[in-house]
């Protein structure tokens, strides 16, 4: 969703973004000996450089001249590409990936509340928190902001809208590789992991609004919510067609999203 | 001339050494939701072939086994299948999904190759086929064990089921639901899973929900190990009971301190208390750097059981091959490599000994061992 404002980039090997860092850090704790901490340092670092600046300068900076549709294709094909790459290189098998925090529970009247549960919660929130405020509070987000809304009258105005975008990949890269480090322990780091990440994060993006930070946030608690609530109390089996069908709800009711603006573009 | 000669002379090279080789397929889950399973079948087969290569092969002849992937996905098990049989193959080895194996065990029959598989879904063995063989017990073997044992062992009155919506799942929730109506115990919950699912939270408050004296878990290896790390990070309290899959070694590494405590019925135990488990165990570990799990043994015990019924027959003859192993029981006397006495019966079903087992500090331990059925 960075990436689409800042860049019209439609990144659909996001899932295979969030897949790969993990992999990345069981790599350097595999043949690099590294402790698991080091391990996550060298996976953010290779995240940056491999997800952020290489995606930019390899993929999105050639082919994003000749439109958004090529751009597409290209992040599908990449996204095969990180998968069978994966798959080959390290394992076709799902692989357990240390947690960074203690796995035991909290007894709150009667009820277990996972420690697991909870950091993910305040990670994700203090995130969420610390990204609004970069956007909103510094002047290099609202650098990025003015490029994002109107790039040609930002290069006017004297921003530096490559280098704005360029951070906007490196934002990207940083949150997927935090999502990698967050989600892995629970779900095993595994390389057909993105399918299911990728689809939903979409999902959660344009039900939430595609032009919205806190939308997407929304989206995905929203979602979530719903597929739970489905699975334990109407059908397990039919869990998977749910998003798809908010998904359709919010396309034909209200195109912009629950808490996105309507955009117009000149075509 | 000389030319011509040194082809024909080639081509008669090449003739010969086609004639001391005897080739044996390996078709397997190397990718997909079946990767752990085929992968421990696969290495435990390579294991076995190339010992006994080394040792001048069967009958005179080196095993050559290609491997082809089934990405556990039983049309692509079928086209594989196809591909080893038009190769000629004396038998084929796999795959370990049952679903995979009911839609591809029709050819290798009409082919008349003999099928050492690792599948477990009751009907593989009860649809009138005799070239199938399985390398473990069926579900009709194992799963009056695991219920002897929670009526027995756990005293329970009811039990939710926690099962994967595959024909491996199916078969084995089938069977299981049968034997607990049996012993006069009640399920419960009957929670059905997709394969290759990553998100149990819905799933375990499921079972939670239903205060069952036991949860009985009949999911694949990947699935096991994200269940068990729900269920810890849930706080479930009640006996988490399995059958083999559960208390598999990899399921213990991908499920880590979450797989502490889960216990139930294994048919086949790397961990097994017999001295020639244990010495293959590490044996394997030595050679792939792994911990093998009980398809390790499968696809060893599987190779080594085609070379004993092959030298006692003498010749290589698919049919008689089939015949021969029908009935047949072989001691690890007879062929060290066989590890425990096996017998086959009359419809490739296997009978041995099994055990059961808990996990304590990320280790199977084997608290009883259990008789062969037929003793």
């Amino acid at each position: 969703m960075l990436l689409w404002q800042t860049s019209q980039t439609i990144n659909f090997a996001q899932g295979e973004f969030v897949m790969l860092p993990a992999f990345f850090v069981l790599a350097a704790m595999k043949f690099g000996g590294l402790s698991f901490p080091l391990a996550m340092l060298v996976g953010l670092a290779v995240a940056l450089l491999v997800l952020g600046l290489l995606f930019k300068r390899l993929v999105v900076d050639p082919i994003i001249r000749h439109g958004v549709l090529p751009l597409v294709i290209s992040t599908i094909a990449l996204a095969i590409l990180l998968k069978e790459g994966v798959k080959e290189f390290y394992a076709a098998d799902a692989q357990p990936f240390p947690a960074a925090w203690a796995t035991t529970n909290l007894e709150i009247a009667g009820a277990a509340i996972s420690v697991q549960s909870l950091v993910i919660m305040a990670v994700a929130l203090v995130t969420v928190g610390l990204l609004q405020y970069f956007l909103a509070g510094t002047a290099t987000g609202r650098r990025m902001q003015a490029t994002a809304q109107n790039p040609a009258l930002a290069r006017v105005l004297g921003i530096p809208v490559k280098r704005m975008i360029l951070y906007t990949f490196l934002i990207n890269a940083a949150l997927v590789a935090l999502a990698s480090f967050l989600v892995s322990p629970i779900y095993l780091a595994k390389f057909s992991n993105g399918e299911t990440l990728g689809l939903v994060a979409f999902i959660a993006a344009i039900v939430g609004g595609f032009n919205q930070v806190k939308g997407a946030i929304v989206g995905g608690v929203l979602l979530g919510v719903i597929d739970n609530f489905v699975a334990a109390y109407l059908s397990a089996q039919y869990r998977a067609a749910i998003p798809l069908f908010l998904l359709i709800a919010v396309i034909l009711f209200r195109p912009q999203g629950l808490l996105g603006r309507v955009e117009e573009r000149t075509v | 001339m000389r030319s011509f000669v040194s082809v024909v002379l080639a081509l008669f090279a090449v003739g010969a050494a086609a004639q001391q080789t005897v080739n044996m397929p390996i078709v397997i889950e190397l990718s997909g939701a079946g990767a752990v399973s085929g992968t421990n079948f696969r290495d435990g087969a390579v294991l076995a072939i190339d010992e006994i290569n080394a040792k001048g092969g069967i009958l005179g002849r080196k095993i050559v086994a290609p491997q082809s992937d089934t990405q556990s996905n039983p049309g692509i098990s079928r086209a594989q299948v196809q591909k080893a049989i038009d190769s000629d193959p004396y038998v084929i080895l796999g795959p370990v999904f049952s679903g995979s194996v009911k839609v591809n065990m029709v050819l290798a029959q009409q082919a008349e190759v003999p099928q050492i598989t690792g599948a477990e879904a009751a009907e593989i063995t009860q649809m009138g086929n005799p070239y199938i063989f399985r390398t473990s017990f069926g579900q009709q073997m194992s799963m009056p064990k695991i219920a002897n044992y929670i009526r027995d062992g756990l005293k329970a009155k009811t039990v939710a089921v926690l099962w994967v919506n595959n024909d491996f799942g199916k078969g084995g929730r089938d069977t299981f639901t049968k034997e607990m109506a049996a012993r006069g115990i009640k399920v419960v919950a009957d929670v059905p899973t997709e394969s290759g699912q990553v998100d149990f939270a819905a799933d375990v408050v499921k079972l939670k929900g239903a205060n069952a004296d036991a949860i009985f878990v009949y999911t694949n290896e990947e699935e096991s190990a994200r269940f068990l790390r729900e269920a810890r990070k849930q706080g479930v309290t009640k006996p988490l009971i399995g059958e083999t899959t559960l208390l598999g070694q990899k399921v213990i590494d991908m499920a880590g301190d979450a797989a502490n405590g889960a216990r139930g019925h294994v048919g086949l135990s790397a961990d097994a208390p017999v001295p020639a488990v244990l010495a293959w165990k590490q044996k394997f570990l030595k050679r792939f750097g792994y911990v093998p799990d009980h398809n390790g043994i499968k696809g060893y015990t599987g190779v080594y059981a085609v070379k004993y019924a092959t030298g006692k027959i003498g010749k290589f003859d698919r049919k008689l091959l089939a015949k021969t192993l029908h009935g047949l029981t072989i001691t690890p006397k007879q062929e060290p490599g066989i590890l425990m006495e096996t017998t086959w019966d009359a419809h490739g079903d296997i009978d041995r000994v099994s055990f059961l087992a808990e996990v304590v500090d990320g280790k199977q331990k084997i608290v009883q061992t259990l008789p062969k059925l037929g003793k």
